[in-house]
């Protein structure tokens, strides 16, 4: 693709998504931010994807260590996300 | 393969955004968290099936040591220690896209692949960017982290002159220094030394920021790294990051604006320090004197007789002398005398959007019982007892009658307008704004002072006795 054109492309991409999410949170009760916060922080662990990649092509020492760094910071967010979320949305009882 | 794997990735966005959507519902919130796992997993897996990816051991070493620090935080924290935990996480997620944008350029550079024009500029300026963003995340949440904890930094507002013109001139710095990656990509020492001025810039922007703030501050640290995970995506050309990273913006700047909204604060004022100090004129004494009732227990107990309506209002005290647990026993017991029981949960009661509900449904509180401020007002008319516990600013009726308080125009839980209101509390000392409250001195209200759990006890065994 050209690369103008590539650079509109993600951005509308992004204003798209900022739409999207902004329709999809305000529907989420005050009952649920905590939760929501959590687990918004779970997602956006998706950082992962950019540093397994840095952590595997093994370019250089330094690239593989940064890779790891940022493999460990992105899995904690990912595992540590999700699981406390879900731990966390468990209490919500009825009754 | 490059279309597989963006479609792959898009899929994980879809399951994301469908996710979180299922968390508008405590019914279908729990699967809602599972949906957006699986597109996680979906994304890790295509991209460990990438060609580039010519080791697998360094990866596998970093999933397992990042999987067992996020699991030990995540299995070991306490409820009352949520926002410590979600700031972390904000942390973890920007200190990460600060790193990848930083290793994505010393493989470009060093493989000829930083493009030309259009797609330079896109490369470079959003690496920068992320830089800049990740950086300060990851130290403005560690500060965050530390005031919450009370460790090493103090939870007060930290103030100190020409700290404004320090972090303009931190942050231009960081902007010239970006410019700078510019003519001299192959240089990653330039994108090392805009990282720490960013990170410096990290710590000195939530200093000033006290503690009853930090609602905010969590919102928007979350905001941020959601900001810098999209900022990535522009770096890596990823949409999946894209997508998911504005998502997570998205929704960090809702909350912080809800919290801004619930404490009558604007959004610059909270993030420079400053608290509307102006009318503190009105004292104490003139508001108190002779008007406040104290009760015992036993009296206290008699309101109950008859009564059909009673609503709990808990505030962060309540969480503070850890008495979740009494005040579900307590409701309990209203309930077998046929009482309808309710709690009235104003949004900044906790420490963070939210966290007083998760405080509550943790002691096995119905979430039908927990009802949100917009909700709930229009009960309290008919209420014949409101308690109290642990609260004041929310619940100081100033906010509705005096337009020259600094809490004036404040959404507040109107328990005033309660048949009787028990408020239980240690003193008639102020809240964070620092006024005194009317409601204590009303005529239908009756001070029970003690500590949150305590009085609750005593309570509940007086109302058995009776």
């Amino acid at each position: 693709m050209d690369p103008l054109n590539n650079l509109v492309t993600v951005t509308t991409i992004f204003v798209l998504a900022l739409y999207v999410g902004w329709q999809v949170i305000t529907k989420v009760p005050p009952l649920l931010h905590t939760p929501l916060m959590s687990g918004a922080n779970a997602i956006s662990g998706i950082t992962i994807v950019g540093s397994l990649l840095s952590a595997g092509m093994q370019y250089t020492t330094l690239t593989t260590v940064l890779g790891f760094l940022a493999v460990v910071l992105a899995m904690i967010n990912v595992v540590g996300g999700f699981l406390v979320t879900n731990r966390m949305l468990g209490m919500f009882k009825k009754k | 393969m490059l279309a597989l794997t963006n479609f792959a990735y898009l899929v994980a966005a879809i399951l994301f955004i469908v996710g979180m959507q299922m968390l508008s519902h405590p019914r279908s919130a729990v699967r809602g968290n599972l949906v957006g796992a699986i597109g996680m997993a979906i994304a890790i897996i295509v991209t460990l099936l990438q060609t580039q990816i010519i080791d697998y051991k360094v990866i596998i070493a970093g999933i397992l040591v990042g999987s067992a620090i996020g699991a030990l935080l995540a299995l070991k924290v306490q409820m009352t220690g949520m926002p410590q935990m979600v700031a972390l996480l904000n942390g973890a997620g920007g200190g990460a896209s600060t790193i990848v944008a930083g290793a994505s350029l010393i493989e470009a550079a060093g493989l000829n692949a930083l493009g030309e024009g259009a797609a330079r500029i896109q490369f470079l300026l959003f690496t920068g960017a992320t830089g800049i963003i990740g950086a300060i995340t990851f130290w403005g949440s560690l500060v965050a982290w530390a005031k919450l904890e009370e460790k090493f930094i103090p939870s007060r507002s930290i103030v100190f002159t020409g700290q404004q013109a320090l972090n303009l001139l931190l942050f231009i710095v960081s902007l010239g220094l970006c410019a700078w990656i510019f003519i001299d990509p192959s240089n990653h020492l330039i994108y090392w030394a805009l990282v720490g001025v960013a990170s410096v810039l990290g710590v000195l922007v939530v200093l000033p920021i006290g503690g009853a703030d930090m609602p905010v501050v969590i919102s928007l640290l979350n905001s941020y790294s959601g900001i810098a995970g999209a900022t990535t995506g522009f770096v890596l050309n990823n949409y999946g990051l894209i997508i998911t990273g504005s998502l997570v913006g998205a929704s960090g700047i809702i909350l912080s604006q809800i919290m801004c909204k619930a404490m009558n604060r604007s959004l610059t004022n909270v993030l420079f320090g400053v608290m509307d100090a102006t009318s503190v004129a009105m004292k104490a004494d003139d508001v108190y004197k002779g008007k406040v009732k104290g009760a015992s227990a036993e009296e206290l107990a008699l309101l109950f007789d008859g009564a059909r309506k009673v609503i709990i209002v808990p505030g962060y005290g309540l969480a503070v002398s850890q008495a979740q647990h009494a005040v579900r026993d307590f409701s309990d017991l209203l309930e077998e005398r046929g009482i309808d029981v309710q709690f009235a949960i104003h949004p900044v009661a906790g420490r963070m959007p939210g966290h007083m509900n998760v405080l509550l449904a943790e002691a096995e509180i119905s979430y039908e019982k927990l009802k949100e401020m917009d909700e709930i007002n229009s009960d309290f008319q008919q209420t014949d007892v409101a308690i109290v516990i642990g609260a004041n600013d929310v619940v100081n009726p100033m906010a509705r009658t005096d337009p020259k308080s600094p809490i004036a125009g404040m959404p507040i839980l109107d328990v005033d307008k309660a048949r009787t209101v028990i408020v239980i509390k240690r003193s008639l000392s102020p809240g964070f704004a620092g006024i005194p409250n009317p409601l204590f001195a009303a005529d239908n209200t009756m001070m029970y002072f003690a500590d949150g759990k305590k009085a609750i006890l005593d309570l509940a065994s007086a109302i058995k006795q009776g």
